[in-house]
């Protein structure tokens, strides 16, 4: 009779056992980095770790500094644009595809096609695209239309905007692959009902679809956002940056300062403040979540 | 009996997941335990080192870290190696491309107690910090015996000594801020000879604008910004101006009349710049040279190797500026080698062999002929070298002309801040007063 015990009391054991590897990995590889950054942004060290305090200087040095709120500036305008825009044309998309057209699965690859690609080709193609001497601008005026301007890559107040197309175009098919399996799971009956009330299918959409897929917006939502956090790669193979500080954002000046610059105490203070933003921001949402969308379930 | 599990799902059962997750964390653990003896070994050519016979390898045998891995600078870096075997040593070569990644690879062996034989870094203060931690050998010996302080330019040598000590080898002297010219665009735009001063400058631009070329071919990033400032700074502003405000970051002399007129000399050179300007590679631009689009470019003299690969030669397809007058300055951006620490007596053989290699006469002149630089000595046989580059090591004669790269003089953090400064002045609207004031607070701390 001492066995079933044993036996239950293992099987509760196993899945933690089986999830300890991960465990460990977590604890020290992402929290243990994390508490060392912390750690570091405390001090003054320059080229190498150096074990003293020195309080919240770091963090004080980087709120006076002008390329930093600059670069979070850009990351705003570049995250409301790029959530934006991919969500909306993701949607289109996804409707689009619902509307069992002919097809499907052709369109469904080429719209998904440019996520396969890595955001720094992606950068580089949009590079060449939007460069006014050599791209769309240049072979527009060739056909003739002389007085045609699209310089936003090289203009200060746009290049951010430009940065973004690029990122938009590789995302947007993305979130439709996401929004179109959602659609699939809505129920055929409540599309049957709809028709014999006689209700347009745009006011379906708007009014009764939309709102039930709201769990799966909220995660392409996370996913985007995740993404525009960490935006890093399409920036340095478009604009480096540039022009001046146009487009730069928190994690090419986090970058620039543990390596080039070779300052980890301030790059690290960065990604310390930047993981305090994201927190701030998430939590809210995930507490959203949490309430609203295990709710409906129930 | 019941409590037997079934056969055929025998992987459900608790008794076989647990043994299952027992070898995962064994395996890893073991994973963890090979990493950690083999610590010293990763990212290196640890194979090879072992494989190598240690009866030949106790000799000089010098692993040495760079970063020249386009192809004239590989060539060049091959005439060290070969001049190096040639001296009775083994050259082992772990060449990682990008400056960056190269200092970053290298940091992390030293401070991981792995270091290699030698290292190319950049003088100044953040070697002057490497130094300071004591991570690095001190290569007195040689340098008292080959009497560098009787040859080498001071700024080097000011460069190179720490605490009256010799922590690094130069190897080669470039100069960030040459002024290039093509000679088919100055003779569409009908300029007879080429300017000598800063306004004949402005007035070659105006020509080359006229008459439907590009005038300055510029890319737009942050480090161009920063050599067209250089060459700014040092042609309007003097030798005395450039000390006060990168070496001894004069606050006074940062906001002073003086000073703002280079800024706004250097804004003026930004009206000249295509559209295709903003991000573009430098040898881009040289391309836009090479074809005769452009006239003007502000760029270092490994702009060279572009107008060799396209079979331009000096002083007939294009013209080379060093400065304007008889007392320009020669803007010193030297590459050197550290060695990092050992109390190996072999490696430290390997080291003073290799620091006397490079730096004698003879290795000094193939390696510049290849890399484009000038030899760090003026005691050399200069005929080797192409026009631009004599005309280079002539100025270097004058000791009163020989000044140091801002990188000599600032930390990489200061450096980093003037170099944002100065791109946000030239991309954007700013006032030149913002600009003194930014640049101030960059340099301030």
């Amino acid at each position: 009779m001492r066995l079933p015990t044993l036996g239950r009391s293992i099987k509760k054991l196993t899945p933690w056992s089986a999830l300890l590897p991960m465990a460990v990995i977590t604890v020290f590889c992402y929290l243990g980095t994390t508490l060392w950054s912390l750690r570091i942004s405390l001090s003054s060290s320059h080229n190498i770790p150096i074990n003293d305090f020195i309080g919240f200087r770091q963090y004080q040095r980087l709120l006076d500094n002008r390329r930093w709120i600059d670069s979070l500036e850009n990351l705003l305008m570049f995250g409301i644009f790029f959530i934006a825009a991919s969500m909306l044309i993701g949607l289109l998309l996804a409707i689009f595809l619902d509307q069992k057209i002919r097809a499907e699965s052709l369109f469904r690859s080429i719209f998904l096609y440019p996520y396969a690609m890595s955001f720094i080709a992606t950068g580089i193609v949009w590079q060449w695209i939007l460069n006014p001497e050599s791209g769309l601008q240049h072979s527009v005026r060739e056909f003739g239309w002389s007085g045609f301007r699209f310089d936003w890559l090289v203009s200060q107040d746009n290049a951010i905007y430009a940065v973004a197309i690029a990122a938009v175009w590789q995302a947007s098919g993305f979130v439709m692959a996401i929004l179109l399996a959602g659609l699939r799971s809505i129920d055929a009956e409540i599309w049957s009902a709809t028709r014999i009330d006689g209700i347009p299918p745009w006011r379906v959409y708007m009014s009764i679809i939309i709102p039930m897929l709201k769990s799966t917006l909220s995660v392409v939502f996370l996913l985007l956002a995740t993404s525009v956090i960490k935006v890093y790669d399409v920036i340095i193979s478009m604009t480096q940056g540039g022009p001046g500080m146009a487009t730069d954002v928190p994690s090419k000046f986090i970058m620039d300062h543990l390596f080039s610059r070779a300052n980890i105490s301030l790059a690290s203070a960065g990604t310390i403040m930047l993981l305090s933003m994201v927190l701030v921001l998430f939590i809210p949402v995930w507490i959203w979540r949490k309430r609203h969308l295990s709710g409906g379930i129930r | 009996m019941n409590n037997r599990p079934r056969p055929n799902s025998d992987w459900h059962s608790p008794w076989f997941i647990a043994s299952i997750a027992l070898v995962l964390m064994l395996l890893l653990a073991l994973t963890f335990a090979a990493l950690a003896m083999l610590k010293p070994c990763i990212f290196d050519r640890c194979a090879k080192a072992m494989l190598i016979n240690p009866e030949i390898s106790s000799g000089r045998r010098a692993e040495v870290i760079h970063w020249w891995t386009a192809g004239g600078e590989s060539a060049a870096v091959k005439s060290l190696a070969d001049a190096y075997q040639a001296a009775g040593g083994i050259w082992v070569d772990t060449a990682v491309a990008v400056g960056e990644q190269a200092k970053a690879v290298a940091w992390n062996r030293m401070t991981g107690g792995n270091p290699p034989t030698a290292t190319q870094f950049n003088s100044g203060k953040q070697f002057m910090e490497m130094a300071g931690e004591q991570l690095l050998n001190s290569i007195d010996p040689v340098a008292q015996r080959d009497q560098w302080d009787t040859f080498l330019p001071q700024v080097i040598l000011d460069s190179i000594r720490f605490q009256g000590h010799y922590f690094a080898a130069p190897v080669d002297i470039h100069m960030p801020a040459w002024i290039w010219y093509s000679k088919a665009a100055f003779k569409k735009a009908g300029i007879a000879s080429e300017p000598k001063t800063m306004q004949e400058l402005f007035v070659a631009l105006d020509k080359l604008q006229a008459a439907g070329l590009i005038p300055l071919a510029h890319g737009g990033q942050s480090w161009q910004d920063m050599i067209v400032f250089s060459a700014v700074l040092s042609n309007f502003g003097g030798r005395e101006l450039y000390l006060k405000v990168l070496r001894d970051r004069d606050m006074n002399t940062i906001l002073s009349p003086d000073f703002k007129n280079v800024l706004l000399t250097f804004k003026r050179l930004q009206s000249y710049v295509d559209k295709g300007s903003p991000g573009r590679n430098w040898n881009d631009s040289t391309a836009l040279l090479i074809s005769g689009k452009a006239g003007i470019q502000i760029m270092g003299d490994w702009v060279k190797g572009e107008f060799s690969l396209s079979a331009k030669k000096p002083e007939q397809d294009y013209g080379c500026i060093p400065g304007f007058g008889d007392d320009s300055l020669y803007i010193i951006q030297d590459d050197v080698f550290v060695f990092p620490r050992t109390s190996d007596p072999d490696q430290i053989q390997a080291q003073y062999l290799l620091a006397r290699v490079i730096t004698s006469p003879a290795t000094q002149v193939e390696f510049s002929v290849l890399k484009g630089s000038i030899p760090i000595r003026t005691d050399v046989d200069a005929s080797k070298l192409d026009l631009c580059a004599q005309k280079g090591l002539r100025i270097m004669k004058d000791k009163s002309r020989q000044i140091g790269n801002a990188q000599i003089y600032l930390t990489p953090d200061q450096y980093g801040a003037l170099e944002d400064a100065l791109t946000s002045y030239w991309n954007s609207n700013l006032s030149v007063e913002k600009a003194q004031k930014s640049i101030a607070a960059a340099l301030s701390d």
